[in-house]
């Protein structure tokens, strides 16, 4: 009964939060730069050219995974420990969430997990040289990241998946982005209407961003 | 009556608190913690006491029946708590709160008890403040204050409709910090069954039983303090909590404690009626409605009979066909006369025909005009909780249609006989709260109950139970395994036992009921001798049966609610009686005792000062013998003794 | 009405329990639940059996005993209503019941329906108060507070301490209840002075306790009888970040 967690459960879920609003900011950076696709195949390779050779943005990846794998190594804790909280279940438990998809954040995460590790397979590590057969070549010998993009959402397969993912990305988003509002205890009637709001729109506006790139190249719109 | 020393410091009324302190013993700060002090109750005066004492440095141990402190029925007080602060600058003093108690109480309390409480009245508030409690302010930043039945000042304060509640938590965030610190030990869900009085005639311990385990357990100390509430269940139907009881008094009583003025008993006036036969339990709503609410039935008895077939709704009768009856009769007061003013009249009128809803027991409280007056949110703000709770149980929208209400018991103003320093006549036995004869007399004002739990509790036990224990250090620590322990917990759990072999056919509620209905129909708003003497023989017969026929399933180890249920409805089996003989014996109209006979030409209440200005201290002699009645008569030296009006300020 | 009942039997805290059938029959609107289980109790007394063991005591919303989990709920369907100030009227003649005690790890049950709450205590033991102790405090008027402010700590002090923010949470998270009285005391300038160990002192016994974590799904605030809201949450969290950095 009286274990001494070394965190906190706020302590643990502040650093959740803060962790998960820099993931939704690495979000809207990693649309933004997908979009270009739907514009321009050499944008968006300069982008990608860009990103792989900045110094800064090299650092920062490392950042980044240091991110998600804290998020994702607390969200786990924190949910044994919800799991453990109550050993015996109702045998007849209403829909009480008020936040409707708060209650499968553990699902959608761990399925975003699966899903993150088949896209840094489909091109991170494609990218890196550790599986596949390297990034194909432009006409002037740079690498063509628009051309890996393209040619993997030609397999409808892959398609669907992605899509099916990204919807519960957003699923994820809607809870995550006002939830992490409230832990960090940013909550307050006068705005707080308005954040969940925002929260809303982003996980619609994100989750439609990321949906239409695979859809516009498998139906040839761009 | 030589039996009887209410030990009353000398000196004027103002400085008889002052001079107690002054010349009070005191215990050493060393030697308090080997003191072991026995607090049973966490209510506004069992916690505070707790607390307090627990604070001072003294070894306290604290029952509660409920799973934690926080539950006592302390809790559900709602309206407010009197001070005399004055800070409405309305003429408000303390002579003037001492004053109004006295007089509400009809001249029936004991004068200095009464002016204490009016006294430490202040610190009470301040007390409170310092504690965190979120009391009711204005947009300045300051308290606020309203009024309340029997006062022509605004002297009440409150948090919402939860004043009781807010107190609570206060006195049980105390307590807290005193367990946290070591100095209180809490058990939770004990219940007293029994007092341990040893043979040199002091009080030294309690028989608990652990309602979880069902295992009886002793608990010894230098002094035992008792704070258990009223006994207005014996009633069946009351504002009470179910597990509300007169248990703890009542077995203080069959061990040596006089037991004072049962007989008088609050009739709160706005209750919502009763609606069946199945009802547990009666709904309070705060007598603070009446500050905004004009009380209401139809003038014409055919209206009334046609309200009561729903043939026509409250708001179809014409303003010139109402009877504001509190308003008519009491012109001065109003609506905020008196409780037991306003019970008697709410009765008289049903009595008369005139009364509304399906039993015809229950008059209108009628806000409209404040609705109007003040606008919805207004009100809403003032009584939104009061009205979602009615419309939860009666399924109206007050709102809409005036609320419809019926006295119900509420307070017992008698209980266990204390001195000034709240000791019975058992040396170490002390009783705060509601458990004790109070400081009422025979009425209780609103908002004055909390104030007096609050004020025995923080301000008046602490200082007397010190001067009782200042010479008990030599004493040492007291073992449960004495001859009077021993005896003490067979006696109780022979009463388990015999409970237990009843083997009846009746369930314990089967009594409790038909002992309520003869208690309201004989000893309740109004009473006379002929109802009185049948009424005696009436819960003599329920006793017989119910130790004949009362059925108390499973065994006595582990919880069983019927054990305990029928433990304490065996004690109202006899509280009862004594509540009759009491009211039999009181030839006169007090307060809440109101005879028949002793009445006006009008009806209002006729007291017999030359006769009854005492207190009635029942004393137990033994089962089979009638109790005999002790004396400590009332002297009024700093207060005029009038006949209570209403009608004119 | 008739009804058919599904209530949760254990016989101790040891024991193994399951869900027994009981019927009720030609019960009125007008009665309260606690009345229906008080009738359905009588009969089994008559036939010989155990009652049903229950919490309650006030019986009008305020004292924060009763806690039954009915049909999915803590307190049944109403909002805002607790166990006892819920009415048969809710309800649909011929309708089956679910009746079971809270479920959390902290809230070990007793005997059927009850269970212990002592680990709230607990928590308001750890920092739940103001340290003031009887006599030497200043005047009530010498600390003006504003409206707002004391408006909302009456708002969070209004908890009852029922348990069923707990009994509702997925994650069976006791936040809104250590919330309400931290902002209670954040709100007012008395209890500014110990505000700091009081959160600190608070979440880490409720941790040690055993309660889950607060995911934010807001059912808490949904199911509790006093509509005890989750900014308290917020208000408590940011005071956490201001105790732990400050």
């Amino acid at each position: 009964m009286s274990y001494k967690p070394y965190y906190s459960s706020v302590t643990k879920k502040i650093i959740m939060s803060l962790m998960g609003l820099f993931l939704v900011t690495f979000l809207v950076v990693h649309l933004t730069l997908n979009s270009f696709l739907l514009f321009n195949n050499n944008l968006f390779n300069e982008g990608a050219h860009f990103m792989g050779t900045n110094v800064f943005i090299q650092i920062f990846q490392w950042v980044l995974f240091a991110g998600f794998a804290i998020h994702i190594f607390y969200g786990i804790v924190l949910q044994i420990q919800n799991w453990l909280s109550r050993p015996k279940g109702y045998k007849r438990r209403a829909f009480m969430e008020e936040s409707f998809f708060s209650k499968y954040m553990i699902y959608t995460g761990l399925l975003i997990l699966i899903f993150l590790i088949i896209h840094l397979g489909n091109f991170f590590f494609v990218k890196m040289g550790w599986v596949g057969n390297g990034v194909p070549l432009t006409s002037n010998g740079e690498e063509n990241m628009a051309q890996l993009v393209r040619s993997l959402f030609q397999n409808g397969g892959f398609v669907a998946f992605y899509v099916i993912m990204f919807l519960l990305m957003g699923f994820h988003l809607d809870h995550a982005f006002q939830s992490a509002f409230q832990t960090l205890g940013l909550n307050h009637k006068t705005y707080w209407d308005f954040i969940k709001g925002l929260s809303r729109v982003y996980a619609i506006v994100v989750t439609l961003g990321f949906v239409i790139i695979p859809l516009f190249i498998y139906f040839k719109i761009v | 009556m030589t039996k009887i020393n209410s030990k009353i410091p000398e000196g004027p009324i103002a400085e008889k608190w002052t001079r107690y302190k002054e010349h009070q013993k005191l215990v050493n700060p060393a030697n308090k913690r080997k003191i072991e002090i026995i607090v049973v109750g966490t209510g506004l005066a069992g916690g505070a006491a707790a607390a307090s004492l627990g604070e001072m440095g003294f070894s306290v141990k604290v029952f509660c029946i409920q799973d934690s402190p926080r539950r006592a029925h302390s809790i559900a007080a709602q309206g407010g708590i009197n001070a005399a602060k004055n800070y409405p600058n309305d003429g408000d003093t303390i002579y003037r709160l001492f004053y109004d108690t006295v007089k509400g109480g009809d001249y029936r309390a004991r004068e200095s008890n009464t002016y204490r409480l009016a006294e430490v009245s202040n610190n009470i508030i301040d007390q409170c403040v310092a504690q965190g409690v979120p009391f009711a302010r204005e947009y300045s930043g300051y308290l606020a204050n309203r009024s309340f039945g029997g006062a022509l000042v605004s002297r009440t304060f409150y948090a919402r409709g939860q004043t009781g509640q807010q107190l609570l938590l206060g006195a049980y965030g105390a307590l807290s910090k005193e367990i946290k610190r070591g100095s209180v030990e809490l058990f939770t869900r004990r219940e007293m069954l029994d007092l341990v009085v040893m043979k040199d005639g002091r009080a030294r311990g309690i028989i608990v039983r652990n309602l979880f385990t069902g295992e009886l357990e002793r608990y010894s100390a230098h002094a035992v303090l008792l704070a258990t509430g009223g006994y207005g269940n014996v009633y069946f139907l009351s504002t009470n909590a179910m597990t509300s009881n007169g248990s703890a008094a009542w077995r203080a009583y069959k061990r040596g404690a006089y037991f004072a003025n049962p007989c008088y008993v609050q009739i709160h006036p706005t209750c919502i009626p009763v609606h069946g036969e199945y009802q547990s339990k009666l709904t309070l709503m705060s007598e603070s409605l009446r500050n905004d609410g004009r009380i209401w039935v139809p003038k014409k008895k055919e209206d009334a009979e046609r309200i009561r077939k729903k043939e026509i709704r409250p708001r179809d009768i014409a303003e010139e066909d109402r009877d504001y009856y509190l308003e008519r009769r009491y012109p001065a007061f109003g609506n905020l006369a008196p409780r037991d003013v306003s019970s008697r009249a709410a009765k008289e009128r049903c009595d008369a025909g005139y009364g509304v809803g399906p039993t015809g027991l229950a008059v209108f409280l009628d806000l409209k005009d404040a609705i109007v007056r003040l606008g919805k949110d207004v009100i809403k703000a003032r009584y939104g909780n009061l009205f979602d709770m009615y419309q939860r149980i009666v399924d109206d929208d007050p709102y809409e249609t005036p609320m419809m209400i019926y006295p119900a018991i509420h307070y017992t103003m008698g209980g266990l006989w204390v001195d000034y320093e709240l000791q019975s006549n058992i040396p170490g036995l002390f009783v705060g709260g509601e458990a004790n004869f109070s400081d009422h007399g025979a009425n209780r004002l609103g908002a004055s109950a909390i104030m007096q739990g609050l004020s025995d509790g923080y301000f008046v036990l602490p200082y007397t139970m010190q001067n009782y224990l200042a010479d008990q250090i030599a004493v040492g620590t007291i073992p449960t395994d004495s001859p009077e322990f021993d005896d003490t917990e067979k006696d109780v759990r022979a009463r388990i036992d015999k409970l237990m072999a009843v083997n009846g056919k009746e369930t314990v509620d089967y009594f409790h009921k038909k002992l309520g209905h003869v208690m309201w129909d004989h000893v309740g708003m109004a009473r006379n001798k002929a109802g009185l003497e049948e009424g005696i023989k009436m819960i003599q017969e329920v006793r017989k049966e119910f130790w004949s026929n009362v059925r108390v399933p499973g065994n006595p180890n582990g919880i069983n609610i019927e054990l305990e249920k029928a433990l304490r409805v065996s004690d109202f089996l006899e509280l009862g009686e004594l509540m009759a003989r009491d009211a039999l014996h009181r030839e006169e109209s007090a307060g809440g005792h109101f005879r028949e006979e002793y009445q006006t030409p009008d009806g209002e209440a006729m007291r017999n000062d030359k006769n009854f200005m005492y207190v009635a201290a029942w004393e137990y002699p033994g089962d089979d013998k009638e109790p005999i009645l002790n004396k400590e008569e009332l002297n009024y030296e700093f207060i005029e003794v009038k006949t209570r009006n209403y009608k004119t300020a | 009405m008739d009804l058919k009942l599904k209530i949760w039997r254990q016989a101790s805290r040891n024991e193994k329990g399951q869900f027994v059938d009981y019927e009720v029959h030609n019960i009125s609107p007008d009665t309260s639940f606690l009345e229906m289980i008080d009738i359905l109790n009588d009969e089994l007394v008559e036939k010989g059996g155990d009652p049903v063991a229950f919490d309650h005591d006030c019986r009008e919303g305020i004292c924060g005993m009763c806690s039954m989990f009915i049909n999915g709920h803590p307190h049944g369907p109403e909002a805002a209503t607790t166990t006892c100030q819920l009415h048969m009227r809710k309800f649909k003649d011929g309708e089956t019941i679910v009746i079971e005690p809270w479920r959390a790890r902290p809230f070990p049950v007793i005997k059927d329906l009850v269970v212990d709450r002592s680990a709230f205590d607990e928590i308001i033991r750890a920092g739940g108060y103001i340290s003031t102790t009887t006599g030497g405090v200043p005047d009530a008027n010498a600390i003006p507070i504003k409206k707002v402010n004391a408006d909302l700590a009456m708002d969070a002090a209004a908890c009852i301490g029922c348990g069923a923010c707990v009994a509702a949470c997925k994650n069976a998270s006791a936040m809104l209840f250590v919330s309400a009285k931290v902002s209670q005391f954040a709100l007012l300038p008395q209890g500014k002075v110990e505000a700091k160990d009081r959160v600190k002192d608070m979440v880490a016994k409720m941790d040690e306790l055993g309660f889950g974590n607060c995911t934010n799904t807001y059912a808490c605030e949904a199911e509790c009888p006093k509509e005890i809201s989750i900014t308290n949450i917020a208000r408590m969290n940011r005071q956490f970040i201001g105790a732990k950095l400050g």
